[in-house]
């Protein structure tokens, strides 16, 4: 029997969710079980399929594990999932992140049920983001992300947090008007919702150039939102500060990896002139993103706010990667994400761990943490060196590859002129991670944090995990890279570039 | 003349009747609900037996009966009948007249069900009046002083709302010396088009038509009258006017428009930029007056003009292409459909609550989620439908007008929606706020009765249905809007 693995990943988050609303009488330690069995079996399921991906050259770009249902015939929507090589990499981050997050927050013990249901939800949605093949399909998980995630942040959060949630909401809202829009000039032209089928299809034959223009405006606005891109960034520092740990981890984690992956996705493959056109406009964002995020890190005294700037600035790299338009510099772009995911991910629980338990989250009042509690000075420097990209972590390569790709890609003009702007953010990065890591671990023990318990079994766990991870990618980037550059050679062979 | 073919809506007359003589009778007033209800299903039962294959002019074509009409015979009778059940608690207010209520939600029914198949200006204007007496009636029915001065309002102005639509009725009659819809339509066909754009009366007219069905559906610069009506109507009825009544507004709009003045397409061209702008207006007013309510039936009645305005959207539309009407009007119909579903959960909701808490205003549903999960997770669930979030009904009904809007060219207008959807998010939330993070403000659970958990049942997984698997829906509309194709 032919078993539906991609709908597994989405469906059995959703099952746990509903089982954890609706069915009575629950302890919290059954909530917790349930969950991490929910995110379990989905991260086991994509394991399984990213071992069974046909990685051979004939199949590069091709959707593979593909279900397809007639879903709503009279707009021909289909109820269609599938994998390539641009896909795979991050169905793998989603349920990888999605199975610690409910490690992460394993000391969650505020309303519990409607936290973990949530969870799950988010969960469900951000998978079903990276594998749907549908545009109609894939637009609905786009936007039902923000319903768990406006309750995450404004029930479980810190600060301003209903104010953060709001923003986040509208936001992205936002954003999502524009890519609607999008989809439905797009729709009209071809009369397809067919997400592969549109890359395959010429839309210079069927769209004035002004309306093709307007259209690749239209997503990239939305996308660029989520992403986030400087101007429509400011959501990402609220957000990011006022949510709960475990949100903060997909939030860095998966959530903006869901406008690179659509940029490269749609952006790019669709609309190949005009990302061509465009590319240098964008390219300036990015290096706006990289230099401005970086900068603004660097004065940041509040620890979650400066991770929070930090991926800014690293999602100005993937820009940069993304409309070089370069072979090389589009698979790094793609790394560049997943290594962030890791990083970030690994970077905002373990800053979770020291707020929880030093109570203080100001820099300038930290200190000397180290003596306290070593092992999350450990992880914490661990995780540092990843977003430094020190040689043997994921960072190192993913950046590696992207400056590389970028600057040799021949695509867009002046391309090296903008990579090497963009190079100042390493420096900068370095400067705010040693800077942090100084602030907060070393320098004289303060007699108030005398007694702070250092991280704990689960966390120490999930930590593990986490720096694993990064070592793996970092020591042996083909683990993921092969498959990245079989989803990524026909969209850049459009460009030609290298 | 085949009588047979009303027989929904003697049913439904039979029902009414019935239900004032068994309240005579009867002591235990539970039976008129049981009574209105079953005659209900009884007709929509009928209805559905006689859904039209072939289009049929009925008594001198004065009736039609086509799809369009089968498509609200079907839906009106549901649409009282969810009123009957939610109402079942409420009518406690109003002991003495459980009887004249129920009769009066029936008959505005059956005044709605011949609208929808008016196909003369007569008959049409007739319907439209039995519609409106029996909600002048309910709206005041409670007979405190909130009520009672909504109902003098409602009186006044859907009054001299009237009497304009007879104004622009008479005009359209001068000019083509006919009342009848498709005569009409005739008569503008063999003019030539500049013949017809030359006739400021007949323009004249034909804005008088829409000023008067405007008001029908609370259209801008119609609407002031929705807030204060729909305070202090009471919460059943105003759950009937904003899904139903509305609903037969745009039943009336579409009939006329779409089959006396959609021909010659110069003509339309005409009514369509005038339409569009009234939505633009409409979902922007509607939307920006609501951020500041802080009584929740005041909240949904201004979201519900911003909520016509995007149904114009389809209607424009349908003005600017013509020849895509079916998708127009059938865009125009899933909405209303995904528009019912909702606002329904939304007041049954507040229903329950009021009767609870003895009000509507936000304090009173602090904390719901904590004391009755079941109703604050049904109402997140309306109002997250109501702006528009996948997976629910609210979603797919935006992206079929939306869809229909930028079909015909209308990328301005479609804009201008979706960024309306994320100022509707704003204030939906702010309830949803409450709801969820405030503290309750008293701790006993709001009561249900069986009736009402019925109906908020039906609505709720109505929304979910339709939001994810809409195709019967969908198909349903479309075949009702199959009728337009020319």
């Amino acid at each position: 029997m032919h078993i539906p693995l991609l709908t597994l990943t989405i469906a059995i988050p959703i099952a746990g969710m509903l089982l954890i609303a609706f069915w009575p009488r629950l302890s919290p330690r059954t909530i917790k079980w349930v969950s991490l069995v929910a995110t379990a079996i989905p991260l086991l399921v994509s394991l399984f399929v990213f071992a069974g991906f046909d990685r051979s050259d004939s199949m590069s770009g091709v959707m593979q594990f593909t279900e397809k249902l007639s879903w709503i015939p009279l707009i021909n929507a289909n109820y269609s999932l599938g994998v390539d090589g641009l896909s795979l990499p991050f169905l793998l981050l989603t349920t990888f992140i999605g199975f610690l997050v409910i490690l992460i927050s394993w000391k969650i013990d505020l309303r519990v049920r409607e936290y973990f249901a949530w969870v799950l939800l988010l969960q469900a949605a951000i998978t079903g983001v990276f594998i749907a093949t549908d545009f109609l399909l894939f637009f609905i998980f786009w936007e039902l992300e923000l319903i768990p995630m406006y309750f995450l942040i404004a029930i479980w959060g810190a600060g301003r947090r209903e104010y953060s949630a709001l923003k986040y909401v509208l936001y992205t809202l936002l954003g999502g008007a524009f890519i609607l829009a999008g989809i439905l000039i797009l729709y009209f032209a071809t009369g397809s919702l067919d997400m592969v089928n549109l890359i395959n299809t010429d839309l210079t034959g069927v769209m004035k150039s002004g309306m093709l223009a307007l259209t690749f405006v239209f997503f990239f606005l939305g996308f660029a939102i989520k992403l986030p891109v400087f101007p429509f960034h400011t959501w990402l520092p609220d957000a990011h500060t006022d949510a709960p740990t475990a949100v903060s981890v997909i939030l860095a984690g998966t959530l903006l990896k869901m406008g690179g992956y659509a940029m490269i996705r749609i952006n790019a493959a669709m609309f190949p002139d005009e990302a061509l056109k465009f590319a240098p406009v964008i390219l300036v964002l990015a290096v706006i993103n990289v230099i401005y995020g970086g900068a603004i890190t660097l004065k940041q005294t509040d620890i979650k706010r400066l991770i929070a700037y930090s991926s800014i600035s690293h999602m100005g790299f993937v820009l940069l990667g993304i409309f070089a338009l370069g072979q090389i510099s589009m698979v790094g772009a793609s790394l560049q994400m997943v290594s962030h995911g890791i990083i970030t991910g690994l970077l905002f629980a373990i800053v979770g761990v020291v707020m929880h338990n030093s109570h203080e989250r100001s820099i300038p009042k930290l200190g000397g943490l180290a003596n306290q509690m070593p092992r999350t000075a450990v992880i914490f420097i661990l995780g540092g060196l990843g977003a430094m990209a020190v040689p043997a972590t994921s960072g190192f390569i993913a950046e590696v590859t992207v400056f590389l790709g970028s600057f040799s890609s021949g695509v867009v003009g002046g391309i090296q002129v903008f990579t090497l702007l963009c190079l100042l953010g390493i420096l900068l990065a370095a400067a705010y991670i040693l800077w942090t890591v100084q602030r907060v671990f070393f320098g004289l023990p303060h007699p108030k944090f005398e007694g702070v318990h250092d991280a704990d079994r689960v966390e120490q766990t999930f930590s593990i995990i986490f720096i694993a991870a990064m070592f793996v990618i970092g020591l042996y980037p083909r683990v993921i890279t092969d498959i990245i550059d079989s989803g990524i050679r026909p969209i850049a062979a459009v460009f030609g570039g290298s | 003349m085949n009588y047979s073919l009303l027989a929904p809506e003697f049913i439904v007359l039979g029902t009414a009747v019935a239900v004032i003589l068994v309240d005579l009778f009867a002591s235990n007033k539970k039976t008129l609900v049981g009574l209105s209800v079953a005659g209900l299903i009884a007709s929509i039962v009928v209805a559905a037996f006689q859904w039209p294959s072939t289009p049929q002019s009925l008594f001198g074509g004065m009736i039609a009966h086509d799809s369009l009409a089968g498509f609200f015979k079907i839906f009106f009778p549901i649409m009282a009948g969810l009123v009957v059940l939610a109402s079942a608690d409420y009518v406690e207010n109003f002991k003495k007249f459980q009887g004249e209520y129920h009769a009066l939600v029936l008959l505005a029914a059956l005044g709605m069900m011949l609208i929808a198949q008016s196909s003369n200006l007569i008959t049409l204007y007739l319907s439209l009046e039995i519609t409106a007496v029996s909600f002048y009636v309910l709206v005041g029915i409670q007979k405190d002083k909130k009520s009672t001065e909504s109902a003098l309002k409602y009186v006044l102005l859907s009054g001299v709302a009237s009497a304009v639509l007879v104004y622009g009725m008479a005009l359209v009659f001068g000019f083509t010396g006919f009342t009848g819809l498709s005569e009409i339509a005739g008569a503008l066909q063999s003019m030539p088009p500049s013949h017809i754009l030359g006739s400021p009366g007949l323009l004249m007219g034909l804005i008088f038509v829409i000023a008067g069905l405007g008001f029908k559906i609370a259209a801008v610069p119609f609407q002031f009258w929705v807030p204060d009506v729909y305070e202090g109507a009471p919460t059943p009825i105003t759950m009937y006017l904003s899904v139903a009544s509305k609903a037969a507004g745009f039943a009336l709009v579409i009939r006329v428009l779409s089959s006396a003045f959609i021909e010659p397409s110069a003509l339309a061209n005409q009514w369509a930029p005038v339409v569009a702008v009234i939505a633009a207006i409409g979902m922007t007013a509607g939307n920006l007056m609501a951020i500041p309510q802080r009584n929740i039936k005041r909240l949904l009645g201004y979201s519900t003009i911003a909520h016509a305005g995007y149904m114009l959207v389809g209607l424009a539309a349908l003005g600017s292409q013509p020849s895509n009407s079916s998708l127009a009007i059938g865009s125009v119909l899933f909405y209303l459909i995904c528009f019912a579903v909702s606002d329904l959960a939304a007041f049954i909701c507040i229903i329950a609550v009021s009767r609870q808490l003895k009000s509507d205003d936000f304090p009173a549903y602090a904390g719901l989620a904590r004391t009755s999960p079941i109703i604050a997770g049904a109402l997140t669930l309306a109002l997250l439908s109501l702006t528009g979030f996948p997976p629910t009904a609210g979603f797919l009904a935006k992206f079929y007008v939306f869809n229909a809007g930028v079909q015909a060219d209308l990328l301005w207008l479609v804009v201008i929606a979706a960024i309306n959807t994320v100022i509707s998010a704003y204030y939906y939330f702010g309830v949803i706020k409450v709801l969820w993070l405030r503290a309750p403000a008293a701790p006993a659970t709001v009561p249900a009765s069986n009736p009402l958990k019925t109906a908020l049942a039906i609505s709720t997984i109505g929304i979910l249905i339709l939001g994810i698997v809409p195709a019967a829906a969908l198909k349903l509309s479309e075949a009702a809007a199959a009728i337009f194709v020319p």
